[in-house]
């Protein structure tokens, strides 16, 4: 596999936060295009993206908004460019057009959204993890996207080059799912050099042009990308289309289409999932949490486990799409009681576990309107009350 | 007299080709045409509208008028250079 | 005689016609105007990509057989100065209509003009929102009858080139497709000029607009404009607004020149970032 171009490479030790950490990681996967509009928490990202990109032959230009930044960065994708925009709660949510658009002309693309307090204006300066759902469900129609939740600036810049590889491989958007606390939290983050990063890049088609079919499927049940300028003479369209990439409006290739475009994330989760675990071979109750979360309750393991409590964290890095299959082998367990969700926001990855889980153990979710984090004793409470 | 004249001085003439099933009767070809070459036929085609027939196959310059003017590309004319009364060579209207 | 293939067919998806414009309908005009400008223009039409939005002149991309891409309601703008920036070596051409580029894509029109981003607009104006049934436009004449405006629209219009003049567009003239060869003549001009160039092209709706409001069929629009029309070169913008049944004032308002948005930034980055900077290809010749 090809390793990263050296120049966007900021190899050494650092303190950074995780914004600028994200920009670093962008930078290493190769993106030399990226636009945008601040919003905060976000806009650190974008200003050391308007700082670094002129110094590694990349571009960046502020959008008139969300809208046109969520745009311009598929045209760019188009053009070649590995891309990214930026933005939080309100951006997020006019950005989900594109999101759709982007899973249906399957245009690979990164979306960062540092969570924060919603719904609306909310509040813009502290972590919430409300828009798990969005990132899923956020545009409309029927689609997959890949979801990833770091919780640490080391994480940040790590699993922002993952984000890019995932995006080029599956030619999907996926959802850098960052929150506050995350985002401005200042963390040591180790660059490693060049050759020791792995990049990715949209794969390109082989054989004649004419024989060339835009939306035919290839490796991974993703078509292989054409660039443009190059003769190929493709035509790309939301509407529903054909292989040729005509539109096709009627139920049978609307049927075909869809379908692909889920099924290429559905049917290869396995691959593109991502777990961390916790003390989980005697668990009686485990604890699932993500991104911000799944470092508070890392204390919450430690003190359990100091009382001699059996409990065990289950941590999905990728969240969409869901672990899904590990996390139902870890319910069917005997011993495994209940399953805890903390999550910042009023319920909504526990949906998702309580569904998985389909009544094999008890679902508790420790919601926490966001604003601030979790108080680990406060989970402790639960996962002793689960206990009885 | 003096019309063999002009037409014997021309260094080029015109030739349309007219795609009768693509056509849907606009008018916007016989309206334009500097030199009234065409007219609206009394016929139908298959998609039941009246397409252009040439009526004055002479009068053709191959400006390509029609050619620019036509919606659903279903005509378009082109110089045919002669000397005069011998052989004709065809030319494309763009060239 | 049928044995002459029409030139245009080499630029168009065959596979896919007839095309879904109504008899009378000015999108396939300004299709073969295009044509002859790309072959007139000198440019490489693999070179050239082509970036539309939703609405009846949007469907243009797909018929037109080069890298085309549809994209949402409003945003082509967005899209090509992206696809731009990413491949200054392109040629990308906007082509779309008159809802789609100046109502919900208002704001990328004007940023995108105040930018100088360098891709050309070629803007259909029939006055309606034909694709969806004919509401009412941001260029409707006063007393327009639309669907949604049954007794008669009363918002004053947009006056487009005034609009991208004050914007800061480079180029601006307006046509209609009855000046077929002066709008081929523009559009291979605003081809080969850099910055952001447009071109408003007057067209008939004969199925809608021109139905709706009693102005005939396409035939009769097309005459009237013939007739309206008086080619002001050079006029100042802020006068040539439409009015229904009224003058048409046609012709190039605005050829000036500025850097385009990525020579503006190599102008700011070179002095003050020295050799830490390399300077972005712009794909311009000047």
């Amino acid at each position: 596999m090809p390793t990263a171009d050296p120049m966007g490479v900021l190899s050494g030790v650092h303190f950074l936060d995780g914004d600028q950490a994200c920009c670093e990681g962008a930078l290493a996967a190769g993106c030399r295009a990226a636009f945008g509009y601040p919003i905060t928490p976000s806009t650190a990202v974008v200003e050391r993206i308007s700082l670094r990109l002129p110094l590694v032959g990349g571009v960046f230009v502020q959008m008139e908004d969300e809208i046109a930044s969520s745009i311009a960065i598929q045209g760019a994708a188009w053009g070649g460019s590995k891309v990214m925009t930026v933005s939080s709660g309100p951006g997020m949510s006019l950005m989900m057009e594109h999101v759709g658009l982007a899973a249906m002309t399957e245009t690979p693309c990164v979306f960062v959204n540092v969570q924060r307090g919603g719904p609306s204006t909310g509040l813009p300066t502290l972590p919430a993890q409300a828009d798990m759902m969005q990132a899923r469900w956020g545009s409309h129609g029927d689609y997959e996207i890949i979801a990833i939740c770091p919780n640490s600036p080391q994480e940040c810049f790590d699993l922002t080059i993952m984000a890019f590889n995932l995006a080029e491989r599956y030619r999907v958007p996926v959802m850098f799912m960052m929150d506050e606390a995350v985002g401005h939290m200042t963390e040591k983050v180790v660059i490693p050099k060049a050759d020791q990063i792995e990049v990715e890049y949209r794969q390109l088609p082989e054989g004649p042009r004419e024989d060339y079919l835009p939306y035919r499927p290839g490796k991974n049940m993703v078509p292989p990308m054409a660039p443009v300028g190059e003769g190929y003479r493709f035509h790309v369209t939301g509407l529903t289309h054909d292989e040729r990439g005509y539109p096709a409006m009627d139920a049978g290739a609307q049927a075909e289409l869809v379908k692909r475009l889920v099924d290429k994330i559905r049917l290869q989760a396995e691959d593109i999932c991502q777990v961390e675990e916790h003390q989980l071979e005697d668990a009686e109750v485990i604890i699932v949490a993500y991104g911000i979360t799944s470092r508070v309750v890392l204390r919450t393991l430690q003190m359990a486990r100091e009382k001699g409590l059996k409990l065990g964290v289950f941590r999905p890095v990728v969240v969409w799409p869901f672990p899904e299959a590990r996390l139902r082998q870890l319910a069917g367990n005997k011993q495994v009681r209940a399953l805890v969700v903390p999550e910042l926001n009023l319920g909504q990855i526990s949906l998702e576990v309580e569904r998985i889980v389909a009544g094999e153990a008890r679902t508790v979710l420790v919601p926490h309107a966001g604003g601030a984090l979790h108080d680990p004793r406060e989970i402790l409470r639960v996962v002793e009350e689960v206990l009885g | 007299m003096a019309n063999s004249t002009r037409k014997a001085a021309r260094k080029f003439r015109g030739e349309v080709f007219i795609n009768r099933e693509r056509c849907k009767g606009c008018g916007f070809c016989v309206e334009f045409c500097p030199t009234h070459v065409l007219q609206l036929e009394e016929g139908f085609n298959h998609k039941g509208y009246h397409a252009p027939i040439v009526v004055d196959a002479d009068a053709c310059t191959g400006c390509d008028l029609c050619g620019l003017y036509c919606p659903d590309f279903a005509i378009h004319g082109i110089k045919v250079k002669t000397d005069n009364g011998g052989n004709e060579e065809r030319d494309h209207a763009h060239g | 005689m049928n044995d002459h293939v029409n030139p245009v067919e080499p630029y168009l998806r065959m596979e896919r016609m007839p095309h879904i414009w109504c008899p009378g309908c000015g999108i396939g005009v300004v299709v073969n105007c295009f044509v002859r400008a790309i072959e007139k223009s000198g440019i490489d039409r693999d070179k050239i990509a082509v970036v539309s939005g939703i609405g009846c002149t949007g469907r243009i991309a797909g018929y037109v057989k080069m890298d085309s891409f549809h994209t949402t309601h409003g945003r082509p703008i967005p899209f090509a100065t992206g696809l731009k920036v990413a491949r200054p070596d392109l040629s990308v051409v906007v082509l779309s209509g008159e809802g789609d580029l100046i109502s919900i894509g208002g704001n990328h029109f004007i940023h995108g003009a105040r930018r100088n981003s360098d891709i050309k607009v070629f803007c259909v104006n029939n006055f309606t929102y034909a694709m969806t049934g004919g509401q009412v436009g941001p260029t409707a004449p006063i007393h327009s009858i639309a669907t949604t405006a049954p007794y008669g629209s009363y918002d004053k219009p947009f006056n487009l080139p005034f609009l991208a003049d004050s914007s800061g567009a480079v180029y601006v003239a307006r046509w209609t497709t009855y000046h077929v060869r002066q709008l081929t003549r523009s559009m291979t001009e605003a081809l080969t000029k850099p910055g952001f160039c447009f071109l408003e092209i007057v067209a008939p709706c004969p199925t809608i607009y021109s139905r709706r409001n009693r102005l005939g069929d396409g035939l009769d629009a097309m005459r009237f404009y013939k007739k309206a029309s008086k080619v002001v070169n050079g006029a100042n913008t802020r006068m040539v607004g439409l009015e229904l049944k009224g003058p048409i004032i046609v012709g190039k308002f605005v050829d000036r020149d500025r850097p385009t948005l990525l020579e503006a930034m190599n102008n700011e980055f070179i002095p003050k970032l020295g050799k830490k900077y390399t300077p972005y290809p712009t794909g311009v010749k000047r």
